[in-house]
């Protein structure tokens, strides 16, 4: 398909657990992630969900280049990434770049915003002359909503939601088609939030963008996704349009995922289903045999405990889950 | 079970169980007096939930850090207004009641249970403490109350688990060990800050259930801290929305939701994305929230306010009274309402 600007398969990252200091050897494997395949379209905004330590970050790391995947494939405009080095790479990489979510600790408090936003710049000196570069930066700055007289300023003297819009300019620096978001608004407050999310949105459209948007908030998610991808410990177990997984979610981690999030209406309370999970999410790095979930999934069969169940479309789940026994159950709306 | 404390005030049991009045607390740093609070007020009932709503620095904490007697004093100086509990002032105590009613009857769970928790005991050794010092019970009557506490709360395999350090427990669990703390000596009023906002939404969900649970069971106060207005709208009674150190709009919970009264309230609700249905572009609140060392004169959010006029700019909005328990600081409440 033309329009398709992503197209990962079978990501895996294993992170080395190692034992002694001067002879380290391997003792095993935090699989933070585990086989996830995952497509971007033109324009399209891929929304990722799913609790902490579940492998979003380190899936987003993957993706603009950060980390080198254990095995699978990330082609970008048909070029597999994974193959490529020196020059090459980078200007793969010049295609995908990444808001990350503290803007507290993700700029250099040390530079100044114009040298932030132009330090892609540096990097990449055959992406904008140098002496077309201030005016460029002006341009960026002006883009995302901050005055480009502010160019000499020190991200100290920006709000949170300011110092977001710089991340974002400097992601836009190179002009990629794809941008990977890492909890952009997760730090900001809710005023501040809704402007980061419209800015978001106004650019995807203006521009083209492709978006993956990786988020623990669902309703933030569900606002900005055209489809979602719900993970837990390190595999993606249900995928499908917005609508699909959060009126018709067939996955019991996504219908208990859901059915936690408190919605802000009164007049649901008591009229809500809610799936209360026991425990915690066990560790990455000893897996359970079979479905992962089966530990906290109240639908757990001894069939699950040998059988890991693979992301597809089943008989009663329109859209691809991984679950023996998905069964569409819509818990978000009054019963 | 009653608290058993050796308080010489005298309760008015008449009188509400919690009522603040008109508190104000600055902070007197280099950079000059921040206004964190500026006359607070706000009421609780035995049994009764009441969510303190507000964005990050508008002065939830310190007004809960007021009302608990923990502030630091420098930087912080509370400068007026009143902590009534069954009608005496806590801030006229002297140190020592304080702390005998911080123990007793006014009890706090924090954000970070991790260090609010003493890193170098083990969870069963604070706990007994806890027993031993306030209620003078002996070793082993101590560590048998410590098990069935952190078994209260749902810690599996509490026996054993009371010999663990707090950094063993996940962050779902050490904010169970904290509930578990802050009940130890039955209060009647609790004030939980933001008590699952590290958390996830499914041990988020776990906890505030728990805290409803334990809630029902003794009849206590439960003062809610949060900026989430999902968890205000499933377990609320009443809300106070807190801006600039003040409360802006006070409301049973359906009320506000269905009719804020308050400019900030609404935007607040028309800025926030739903879960429920896939909106379109979002309302947002232009600007940001006023420095708390060079407040605005009038209404603090004449600034970002679509309702403001020229009195605004000048006059402070008094609490005006728009229904029973129903108040709004503002001067235009009657074209925010709609009526
Ligand atoms: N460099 C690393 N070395 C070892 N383990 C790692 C490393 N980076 C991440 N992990 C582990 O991989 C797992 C997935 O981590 P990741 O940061 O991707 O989670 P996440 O879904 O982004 O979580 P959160 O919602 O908390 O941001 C976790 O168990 C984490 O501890
Ligand atoms: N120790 C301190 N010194 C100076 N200012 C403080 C101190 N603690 C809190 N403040 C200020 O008081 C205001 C209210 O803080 P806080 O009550 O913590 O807000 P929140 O509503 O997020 O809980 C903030 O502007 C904060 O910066
Ligand atoms: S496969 Fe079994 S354990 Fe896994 S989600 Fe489905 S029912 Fe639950
Ligand atoms: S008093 Fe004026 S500025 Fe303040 S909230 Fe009301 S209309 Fe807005
Ligand atoms: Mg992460
Ligand atoms: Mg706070």
């Amino acid at each position: 398909m033309s329009d398709l600007v992503l197209d990962a398969r079978g990501l895996v990252k294993h992170f080395p657990i190692t034992q002694g200091i001067v002879i380290k050897s391997k003792i095993g494997a935090v699989r933070a992630v585990d086989g996830v395949d995952l497509q971007l379209r033109r324009g399209e905004t891929l929304g990722i969900v799913g609790e902490s330590g579940c492998g979003k970050s380190t899936l987003a790391k993957l993706l603009v280049g950060l980390e080198r995947p254990t095995a699978g494939e990330i082609m970008v405009r048909g070029e597999n990434m994974i193959g490529l080095s020196g020059p090459a790479l980078r200007r793969a990489r010049r295609n995908i770049q990444m808001v990350l979510q503290d803007p507290y600790t993700s700029l250099n408090p040390r530079m100044t915003v114009g040298d932030i936003i132009g330090e892609p710049y540096v990097i990449h000196p055959d992406a904008v002359p140098r002496a077309g570069r201030n005016r460029a930066v002006r341009e960026l700055l002006d883009l995302v909503g901050l005055n480009p007289d502010h160019l000499n300023r020190y991200p100290h003297q920006f709000s949170g939601g300011q110092r977001q819009r710089i991340g974002i300019a400097r992601a836009l620096a190179l002009r990629p088609e794809i941008i990977v978001c890492d909890e952009p608004v997760s730090a900001l407050d809710v005023s501040i939030q809704a402007q980061v999310i419209n800015l978001l949105a106004n650019l995807q459209r203006d521009l083209g963008l492709s978006y993956i948007f990786i988020a623990h908030d669902l309703s933030v998610v569900r606002h900005i996704s055209d489809r979602v991808a719900v993970m837990y410990l390190g595999k993606v177990v249900e995928t499908g349009y917005h609508k699909a997984i959060y009126e018709q979610p067939t996955h019991p981690y996504t219908q208990a995922l859901l059915s936690a999030v408190p919605v802000p209406d009164p007049r649901l309370r008591g009229h809500r289903d809610h799936i209360i999970l026991e425990g915690d999410v066990p560790s990455p790095a000893n897996p359970p045999s079979g479905c992962r979930f089966r530990t906290r999934c109240w639908k757990a069969q001894p069939y699950c405990a040998d059988h890991e169940p693979l992301l597809q479309i089943r008989q009663r789940a329109p859209h691809p889950s991984a679950c023996h026994y998905a069964e569409v159950r819509d818990v978000l709306h009054r019963y | 079970m009653t608290g058993v404390t050796d308080i010489s005030v005298d309760l008015d049991p008449r009188a509400p169980l919690l009522h603040v009045d008109d508190l104000h607390v600055e902070f007197r740093t280099r950079d000059g007096v921040a206004n964190a609070v500026n006359g607070a007020s706000f009421w609780l009932n035995p049994g009764e939930t009441l969510a303190i709503l507000g964005e990050s620095g508008c002065g939830k904490s310190v007004t809960a850090q007021a009302v608990m007697g923990i502030l630091d004093s420098p930087p912080a100086h509370v400068t007026g207004g009143r902590v009534l509990f069954r009608g005496a002032d806590l801030l006229q105590l002297p140190e020592k009641s304080r702390r005998e009613f911080r123990a007793n009857r006014i009890a706090m769970i924090f954000q970070d249970a991790l260090s609010a928790l003493n890193p170098v005991y083990t969870v069963g050794f604070q706990l007994a403490e806890m027993f031993r010092k306030h209620r003078g019970m002996s070793r082993a009557d101590a560590k048998r109350r410590s098990v069935e506490l952190l078994d209260q709360v749902r810690i599996p395999a509490a026996q054993e688990r009371i010999n663990d350090y707090p950094h063993q427990f996940s962050g779902g669990m050490r904010q169970r060990v904290m509930i578990a703390m802050a009940l130890a000596l039955d209060p009647e009023v609790l004030i939980a800050d933001e008590p699952t906002t590290a958390l996830d939404v499914t041990v988020q969900a776990q906890i505030m259930g728990l805290l409803a649970e334990l809630q029902r069971q003794r009849n206590m106060g439960l003062i809610l801290i949060t900026h989430d207005m999902g968890v205000v709208a499933d377990v609320a009674d009443r809300i106070s929305v807190m801006y600039a150190g003040r409360i802006v709009e006070e409301a049973p919970v359906y009320d506000i939701y269905a009719h804020p009264a308050h400019p900030y309230t609404k935007a607040l609700l028309e800025s926030i994305p739903r879960l429920d249905h896939k909106g379109r572009q979002l309302n947002v609140i232009r600007g940001l929230p006023p420095s708390l060392t060079d407040l605005p004169p009038g209404c603090a959010f004449h600034p970002r306010c679509g309702y403001a006029r020229d009195i605004c700019r000048t006059d402070q909005p008094p609490a005006y009274q728009i229904a029973a328990h129903r108040i709004s600081r503002c001067h235009f409440i009657r074209e925010v309402l709609g009526v």
